[in-house]
Parts: C-alpha cells; sequence; structure tokens
C-alpha cells in the first residue's frame, strides 16, 4: 500500500491490518509517555484546502506520536490564494521533502492527481463530496471495539448521503468487512446510482431502526443546501432526526455515531448525542489512533529510495 | 527473535535439532531457579517476554517461579516492532502484542525474555521500549539460546544453553504453544 486514497481500494485484509495496527497503538494512548520513534526523520505535510479542525488536529496528532515531522498547510493565507494550481503547491512540497501528504480538498479525485505527482504517499483526508477513508476506518474501528465484531453487523447510515464522503467510504469498507450498511435519506439527498452501490436504500427511518445495531447520523451540510434538497429544516428534523423516541426503537445494545460536526438540534438532538449509546467522543480519539497506524503502515518501512 | 513460522525445512538445507523438549523443560527450570537466587526469591520481579515466543517462555518462567516458592511473578509482553533499527529495511510489519505486566514495571526488577539473542538489536529495541513504559530498578536478560555474533554491547544474565553458529546459519525455535512441539533446530543453508 503506496497511498490511501479510496476505502474502496482496501480489501478486506488491508482493512483488517489496519484495524488491528490501531487496536496495538491504542495501548500508546494509554501510558504516560504517548510517542514512539517509528517515523522520526520523516515528514508529513497536512495540505488543507479547505476548513477542518478536527481531521487536520488528529493527523497532526497521530504523526506526532510516531515523532514524524509535521508541516500544516492551509489554503488560507497561502499562495494559494494568490492563485497557486494544485499541482505547483505539490512540487514545492515534493521539494521540501514530504514523505507524506494528507490532503483535504474540495474537488473530489484531488488526491488521485496528487498521487501521480509527488513521490511521497498521499493519503485522502476527505474529497469534495467524494471520499474520506480514515473517517471510515475509524468507524470501523469504533464499532469493532464497542460491539466486538463486524461482521453481519446491520448499520444505517442516516441523513445527507449526496454530499457526504463519509457514506461512500463507509459503504465501500463495511461491506469489504461484511457489515450490511442501509443507507437512509429522503430521494433528494440520495446520489444518482446508489442502487449499484453495495447497500440497502430506504427512504423510512422508523423502519430501519429497530433491525440496526450501528445508527450513523451524517451532518445536513448546510453550506451545500442550496438547491432546496427538503422543504425546511424542522420538517427534515422530523422525519430523519435521531431524537429520544427514535432511540428508544433501537435494541439495547445499538450505538449512536456522527462523524462530526453535529448540528444538535436538527439531525441529532442534544440528549441523544450525549448518551451513553453514543460513541462520538470515542470517534475522536479513535480517529487518531487509526490514523497512526495507517501513517506506520504507510511510512513505517521502506519506502521510495530507502532500499538499495 | 528467530523465525520460526515455517517449520518444514526446505530441500537442501541440513537441520539438526540441539535442544529437544526434556532439554527445554530442564534449561527453563534452572533459569527459573537461577533468577530466583540472583534475585533473592524474585520479590520485586516482572517477566516481560519478548512476541511471540519469548512472551511464551516468559509465562513458562513464571509458572515454575510459582512451582518453586509459590511466588505469582507478574508477566507482561513488549513488542519491539516500533522501536527496531531496520524498518527501513522492510516493508511495514505488523504489530506484535504489548502488554504491561500487572502493576506495571516502576521500581521492578525486569527480567527481559526472548528465544535467541543473536546481534543484540532486539534487546536495544526492548531496552528502548522498556524506557516509555516505565522506569526499571533494573532490567536483566534471560535467553534461551545465545548463538552469538553480537554487534552491540549487550549479555544475557540467564542463558539456556551457548550455541556457538556461523553467522550463515538459522536458529529456530519451536514451542508447543505456538508451533506444536518443543524443540530448537540449527538449520545449515545447503548448496543450491
Amino acid at each position: 500500500m503506496k497511498h490511501l486514497i479510496s476505502a474502496g481500494d482496501l480489501g478486506r485484509d488491508d482493512a483488517l491490518l489496519i484495524l488491528d495496527t490501531a487496536e496495538e497503538l491504542a495501548r500508546v494512548s494509554e501510558r504516560s509517555i504517548k510517542k514512539l520513534p517509528t517515523l522520526r526523520g520523516r515528514t508529513v505535510v497536512n495540505l488543507f484546502f479547505e476548513d477542518s479542525t478536527r481531521t487536520r488536529i488528529s493527523f497532526e496528532a497521530a504523526a506526532k506520536r510516531l515523532s514524524a515531522d509535521v508541516i500544516n498547510f492551509s489554503a488560507k493565507g497561502s499562495s494559494v490564494s494568490k492563485g497557486e494550481s494544485l499541482k505547483d503547491t505539490a512540487l514545492t512540497l515534493e521539494a521540501m521533502g514530504a514523505d507524506a501528504v494528507v490532503i483535504r480538498h474540495g474537488a473530489s479525485g484531488a488526491p488521485h492527481r496528487l498521487a501521480n505527482w509527488v513521490r511521497g504517499s498521499v493519503v485522502n483526508a476527505g474529497d469534495g463530496t467524494h471520499e474520506h477513508p480514515t473517517q471510515a476506518l475509524l468507524d470501523a474501528f469504533s464499532m469493532r471495539r464497542r460491539l466486538g465484531r463486524l461482521e453481519g453487523l446491520k448499520v444505517a447510515v442516516v441523513g445527507d448521503i449526496l454530499h457526504s464522503r463519509v457514506a461512500r467510504s463507509n459503504v465501500l469498507l463495511l461491506s469489504a468487512l461484511g457489515a450490511e450498511v442501509t443507507l437512509v435519506a429522503p430521494p433528494t439527498l440520495l446520489p444518482v446510482a446508489v442502487e449499484n452501490w453495495p447497500c440497502q436504500v430506504s427512504y423510512d427511518l422508523d423502519s430501519v431502526l429497530p433491525k440496526s445495531d450501528v445508527v450513523m447520523m451524517l451532518r445536513v451540510q448546510l453550506e451545500r443546501q442550496n438547491a432546496a434538497f427538503f422543504p425546511s429544516a424542522r420538517e427534515y428534523s422530523r422525519r430523519y432526526g435521531l431524537d429520544r423516541d427514535r432511540v428508544a426503537k433501537l435494541h439495547d445494545d445499538a450505538i449512536v455515531m456522527h462523524p462530526g460536526p453535529m448540528n444538535r438540534g436538527m439531525e441529532i438532538s442534544a440528549e441523544v448525542a450525549d448518551s451513553p449509546r453514543s460513541t462520538i467522543v470515542e470517534q475522536v480519539a479513535n480517529g487518531v489512533t487509526v490514523r497512526m497506524a495507517v501513517l506506520y503502515l504507510l511510512l513505517g518501512g521502506a519506502i521510495g529510495g530507502d532500499v538499495q | 527473535m528467530s523465525d520460526a513460522q515455517n517449520p518444514p525445512v526446505s530441500g537442501g538445507d541440513l537441520a539438526r535439532a540441539v535442544l529437544e523438549g526434556p532439554d527445554i523443560h530442564r534449561a527453563l527450570t534452572r533459569i527459573a531457579h537461577e533468577i530466583l537466587e540472583r534475585t533473592k526469591g524474585a520479590e520485586s520481579v516482572v517477566l516481560v517476554g519478548i512476541p511471540t515466543r519469548g512472551a511464551t517462555l516468559a509465562r513458562r518462567l513464571a509458572e515454575r517461579v510459582a512451582r518453586f516458592e509459590g511466588r505469582k511473578v507478574p508477566v507482561g509482553a513488549v513488542d519491539i516492532t516500533m522501536y527496531r533499527d531496520d524498518l527501513r529495511l522492510r516493508p511495514a510489519r505488523p504489530l506484535g502484542h504489548t502488554e504491561l505486566p500487572p502493576g506495571g514495571i516502576d521500581d521492578r526488577i525486569v527480567v527481559l525474555v526472548d528465544d535467541v539473542l543473536f546481534s543484540g538489536r532486539t534487546v536495544r529495541a526492548a531496552l528502548d521500549a522498556l524506557n516509555d513504559l516505565g522506569r526499571p530498578r533494573a532490567v536483566q536478560l534471560a535467553t534461551l539460546v545465545d548463538r552469538g555474533h553480537r554487534e552491540l554491547p549487550i549479555r544475557a544474565d540467564y542463558v539456556g544453553k551457548n550455541l556457538p553458529t556461523a553467522k550463515s546459519e538459522k536458529v529456530k525455535v519451536y514451542l508447543e504453544e505456538t508451533d506444536g512441539r518443543d524443540a530448537v533446530v540449527l538449520v545449515r543453508e545447503g548448496a543450491r
């Protein structure tokens, strides 16, 4: 594995290797010295063209815990705002000796392009409405830690599937790992050709809840709702929001997930978000662990001109 | 660490068992007695094995110490993969299992346990790993086989068998728990 661009590139064995590695690395976060010397001398560049707090900080913490040098680059206040192209930015990073580039970009496919321009590894940290593979990995990791398995798990992914890179990555990864995913959304928020995805589709949340082990609520991406996908926030919340009454339909061990940031009161009520079923805070902690595993597996061994 | 994942020796190689099951049992029994003697009853001793076979040997030693003196010695394991000095020579490896002994290692006498002592690089990595896990009062080293050819100033405190080898030879350790039988085998690469 050289790059991590799409969750679809990961076979079952690759995905399990990442999750098992993360399981071992989770112990590092519990020690008093939360650092390993493994990536000493490697340079990881965080290249963020879109706003992000948790993903960027998570990658930064992961790289630092493995002793890599981290360079943070955000498009705001950089040469990008002067009109520099992605390729020129990439070549600049290349010249600085980046061993890995973690990229978030508003355009779907940007990491894929970048991978052809740089010698180091490229990690997709979210590209447009396409994919966010490390989020899917940390979600799978969180599910396995809480429920003990992934095989046969019934997962409902609810909300704005159309604009969600998290949904696509999760469907691809979870289906490879043997979980059964059901997408739940109003017809206007489902992408074209969703029937070809390896999952079920439903418009009715209430009928899906009783048979779900995991309910993953997605953020309604208000900044992308320019085309009136639903009549009003209130109506959306009434049909697809997760509140106390809906949670009561879940079986006792079922968990509630959210990739964050949340719109409390819209897709998820505050009460549900803070309940013991919710894994939302664990997901953040697990994010660092899973990203450490990804960086270790990409950069921890021989890469590029290491072996003579 | 030995590479004992693939038991059948390929054609052309000469394999000779240097220790059989009973020899390994006697060696471990002696090491357990030596640990008890040198640490005056193993009062603050913890046994920390290097996965996979070192961890198995650590459990066996703990079981013997418990049998001889009725003292339960905490057992742990420390995976050294992330501390290796040759990571860049091979693709990233899967990690072994690290488990702190109950009560931790702070102010204890840590006896590191490995199956084969060779270049000493594994032990160097283990010392670094221990450093990140706590501050032991002392660290000692027990190994089932010392095959020589040290590349670092490291020596074992407890040795099951000193085994003179050529550098081109391989020492393979098989243990009941992981491989279905107990044996130490010396493999000489045949002419191919």
